[in-house]
C-alpha cells in the first residue's frame, strides 16, 4: 500500500454505532511546512467535527508519483474524502476550516 | 568554441543558430525554418474547433514515431478515450503507441464543483505528474492541451499564474520540447494571456468560414531567435493529419526547359511557332461555353499519353465518364490511357471542399502519381469557392509546384461576356500560353474561333482559325478574313466556293489572253519575215544596178583607151602601155 503514515482515530465502538467511517487521504509531497500545517489543521479538524470516525492516509507523491495521476492530483496539499461516497475533493492547507465543512459535506454549501 | 557552449547554455544563443525540433507536419516545418525551438515552449493559439488539439498531438506522434522523441500529451479537456478515438480518424493509434512508450496520455480532471479551495496551495501535483510521465518513456516533447482549463477550475488566479510562470520554467529546465495550447480571447491570443509566459513561439490557427466554406489558416505570430514565415498560410486536416500548403520556396529561379511538346493538333502546333507548347510552362485556354475547350484539353492529354508520359486530369466540371464519353464523340479516346495507368482522373465539384482542401487534393494525386502534365478543367470555377485573391494565390502555388518539378499544366477557363480578355486579366500574368476560343457566330450559325493571345518566348500566329470538331477529330482552318470580316463555316465554305469559281474565272481569262498574246507575236513573226524578204528583194535589185552601172563605166572606160589607141597618141600609147590599164582623165 502506497501510505506512508497513517493516522487512525476509530473508537472500538464506533462501528458498532452503526457511524458513518470517514476515509480521508491526504496528498503532498515532501515535509513542505504547507504539508505538514495542513495535516495538523485536518488531524484538529476531524477531532473536532468527527470524533472516532476518521481515518487518515498521507500520501507523499515525491515518493510515490505515478499516484498524482491516478488519483488526478494536481494541487497540493489535496485532502480526498474517499468514504462516505461521493469522493469530494478538497486543496489548500485546511486553514479555512469552514471551506473544509463545506468541502467534506458537513455543511450544506452556500 | 568554449562560448558556443556558453551560448547554448543561456538558452539564447546569439548569432548561432537556433536548435531546431522538426514538427514533421508537411508544409509546417518550412514555415518555421526547420521546426518548433528545440527545449523550448510554444504557444499554440486559436478559436475552438481551429484544430490546436490535432496540431499539438500530430507533432507529438510524428515525433515519437519519427524522429524517436518520445512524447507527453497531457489533457485537460478530454479523456485518453476520447483523445484516442479523436485522432484515430487521422490514423493515429494512441493505444499501440502508449503501449510501445512512445507517447504517454494523463487526462487531467478538473471540476469547480468537486473541487473546494480551503487556503494556500500550490500545483506541485501537476508537476510531479508530468515529471513522473516525462521520465517513465523519456519524453523529449511535451504536450499541455489546453492549461487554460485550469481557470476555470481552479479561482485562485494569483496562485495559477505563478505556478504557470514556474511551470514554464520548469520545463524549460527540463529541456523538453513544450506545445502549450490556448484558447482565443477576446482581443488576446488567448483567454488568460498565456502568451505572456511562452514568448519563444507563438503559433496562431485560425478557421473561419466564408460563403459557408471552411478554411483554415495558419500563422506564426512570433518565434523569437529564428526567421520564420510571416504570412497566413492555408492548411488542412484530412486522413492523413495537418497538411500546411507547400510554401512558395521558389524565387522565379527554376530551372526552365526550352524542350517543345505537342498541344496534340499539329495544326495548333503550327499556330505556337510550329513546335507546340514548352514543358513545364502553363497554358491557359479560356473561351466562352461550348467553344472546345475540353476537347483541347483532352487532345493535349492524349498525345502526352501516346508519347508514353504520365498525365493527371483534374475534373471541376464534368465527371470522368462524361468526359471520355464525350471525347470519344470527336475521335478520342482516353479510356486506353487509363488502362494502362498512364492518366489518372480527379473529378470533385470545387464547392465540395474549401480551396485549400482541393489544393492539397492535388498535390497529393501529382506527387502520388508523377505526371508530366496536368489539365485543370477549368480553373475558374474555384472562383465560386474563393476570393479572386485566394483563387489567384491557390492558382500561383500550384504554377510554382509545377514549374519547379517541369510539368506542364494546362488550365481551361470559361469566360462570361463579350470581353473576354479582361475576365482573365488577373491570372494572365501567370500564364505562359494563353489560346483563347471565340464563338464567331454569322449566318444562323455558330463557329469556333481560335487565337493565340500570348505565347511567352515563341514567334506565333497572329491568325485567327476556325477549329472544327467532327466524328474524325479536330482541325483548324484559316477563317476566311475579307471586307465583310472574318467568316466561318458555311459563310466560309460560300466563300470559299466563290473564290474558287472567281479564281477559275480569271485563271481562263488568264489562259485566253496568253493565247492572244501568243496569236499577235505569230502574226507579227509573220510580218516581220515576209518584210525581211522584201528587203532582200530590193537589196538585190539594188545590187544588179549597181554592177550594170559598173559594167557600163568599165565598158566606156575601155572605149575611151581604144579610142586613143586608135589615135596614135604616143603619151597615151605609153602609158597605157606601162601602167597596162585605165587611168584617170585629166
Amino acid at each position: 500500500m502506497s501510505a506512508e503514515k497513517e493516522t487512525a482515530s476509530l473508537s472500538p465502538d464506533a462501528r458498532a454505532d452503526g457511524l458513518e467511517m470517514w476515509d480521508l487521504r491526504l496528498y503532498v509531497a515532501g515535509q513542505t511546512p504547507r504539508s505538514v500545517a495542513a495535516l495538523a489543521n485536518l488531524k484538529k479538524f476531524c477531532d473536532e467535527n468527527l470524533p472516532g470516525q476518521y481515518r487518515i492516509e498521507v500520501i507523499d507523491l515525491v515518493q510515490n508519483p505515478k499516484l498524482a495521476q491516478s488519483d488526478q492530483i494536481l494541487a497540493i496539499p489535496t485532502l480526498v474524502r474517499r468514504l462516505p461516497e461521493p469522493i469530494r475533493k478538497i486543496i489548500g492547507d485546511l486553514s479555512n476550516s469552514e471551506r473544509v465543512l463545506v468541502g467534506l459535506d458537513l455543511r450544506p454549501r452556500s | 568554441m568554449a562560448t558556443t557552449a556558453q551560448q547554448q547554455d543561456s538558452g539564447a544563443p546569439p548569432g548561432r543558430e537556433l536548435a531546431k525540433a522538426p514538427t514533421g507536419i508537411p508544409g509546417l516545418d518550412e514555415i518555421l525554418d526547420g521546426g518548433l525551438p528545440q527545449g523550448r515552449p510554444t504557444l499554440i493559439c486559436g478559436g475552438a474547433g481551429c484544430g490546436k488539439t490535432l496540431l499539438a498531438m500530430e507533432v507529438l506522434v510524428r515525433g515519437a514515431t519519427q524522429l524517436g522523441e518520445p512524447g507527453v500529451f497531457m489533457s485537460f479537456e478530454e479523456n485518453a478515450e476520447e483523445l484516442t478515438q479523436n485522432v484515430r480518424s487521422l490514423g493515429f493509434d494512441l493505444d499501440d503507441l502508449a503501449a510501445r512508450g512512445q507517447i504517454a496520455l494523463d487526462y487531467v480532471h478538473i471540476e469547480r464543483n468537486e473541487i473546494e479551495e480551503t487556503g494556500e496551495y500550490d500545483l506541485e501535483g501537476l508537476f510531479i505528474r508530468l515529471g513522473h510521465a516525462i521520465d517513465t518513456i523519456g519524453a523529449r516533447r511535451v504536450v499541455l492541451d489546453t492549461i487554460e482549463a485550469l481557470f476555470s477550475g481552479l479561482s485562485n488566479t494569483a496562485i495559477l499564474r505563478a505556478e504557470l510562470r514556474r511551470l514554464f520554467r520548469w520545463l524549460k529546465a527540463r529541456g523538453v520540447t513544450a506545445l502549450i495550447t490556448g484558447e482565443r480571447g477576446d482581443g488576446t491570443l488567448t483567454r488568460y494571456g498565456l502568451e505572456e509566459y511562452i514568448s519563444d513561439c507563438v503559433i496562431l490557427l485560425d478557421h473561419r468560414i466564408i460563403d459557408q466554406l471552411a478554411i483554415r489558416r495558419l500563422r506564426v505570430v512570433k518565434y523569437r531567435g529564428s526567421v520564420h514565415g510571416t504570412n497566413e498560410y492555408p492548411f488542412i486536416i484530412d486522413e492523413s493529419g495537418i497538411e500546411v500548403l507547400p510554401v512558395t520556396s521558389l524565387g522565379l529561379e527554376h530551372e526552365v526547359s526550352s524542350e517543345r511538346i505537342s498541344s496534340g493538333l499539329p495544326d495548333l502546333d503550327g499556330m505556337l511557332g510550329g513546335k507546340g507548347f514548352f514543358r513545364g510552362s502553363s497554358v491557359l485556354i479560356s473561351g466562352g461555353a461550348g467553344t472546345g475547350k475540353t476537347s483541347l484539353a483532352a487532345y493535349f492529354m492524349d498525345a502526352a499519353c501516346r508519347r508514353g508520359e504520365r498525365g493527371v486530369y483534374f475534373a471541376f466540371e464534368e465527371s470522368q465518364g462524361q468526359i471520355v464519353r464525350n471525347m470519344r464523340s470527336i475521335g478520342l479516346d482516353l479510356q486506353p490511357w487509363m488502362d494502362q495507368g498512364l492518366l489518372a482522373f480527379h473529378a470533385a465539384r470545387p464547392t465540395l471542399h474549401g480551396l485549400e482542401r482541393h489544393l492539397v487534393t492535388m498535390h497529393k494525386l501529382i506527387r502520388e502519381h508523377r505526371p508530366s502534365v496536368v489539365v485543370v478543367d477549368p480553373i475558374i470555377d474555384f472562383l465560386t469557392v474563393a476570393t479572386r485573391d485566394d483563387a489567384r494565390a491557390l492558382l500561383l502555388r500550384l504554377i510554382d509546384f509545377l514549374k519547379v518539378h517541369q510539368i506542364t499544366l494546362l488550365l481551361t477557363s470559361l469566360t462570361h461576356g463579350a470581353d473576354q480578355e479582361q475576365t482573365e486579366v488577373d491570372i494572365s500574368s501567370l500564364i505562359d500560353t494563353w489560346l483563347l476560343l471565340r464563338q464567331i457566330e454569322m449566318s444562323g450559325e455558330r463557329n469556333r474561333g481560335i487565337y493565340v493571345l500570348k505565347s511567352r518566348g515563341m514567334a506565333h500566329s497572329n491568325q485567327i482559325r476556325e477549329l472544327l470538331l467532327t466524328g474524325r477529330g479536330a482541325e483548324l482552318k484559316d477563317v476566311y478574313v475579307g471586307p465583310a470580316g472574318a467568316l466561318t463555316g458555311a459563310a466560309r465554305q460560300a466563300q470559299e466556293a466563290q473564290e474558287a469559281a472567281a479564281s477559275l474565272a480569271r485563271r481562263q481569262e488568264m489562259e485566253r489572253k496568253r493565247r492572244d498574246l501568243e496569236r499577235g507575236r505569230r502574226a507579227l513573226d509573220a510580218r516581220i519575215s515576209a518584210m525581211r524578204i522584201e528587203l532582200e528583194v530590193q537589196q538585190e535589185e539594188q545590187r544588179l544596178q549597181i554592177e550594170q552601172a559598173e559594167e557600163t563605166e568599165l565598158r566606156s572606160e575601155a572605149d575611151r583607151v581604144a579610142m586613143a589607141r586608135i589615135r596614135q597618141s604616143p603619151l597615151e600609147a605609153r602609158t597605157a602601155a606601162e601602167t597596162g590599164g585605165h587611168h584617170d582623165e585629166r
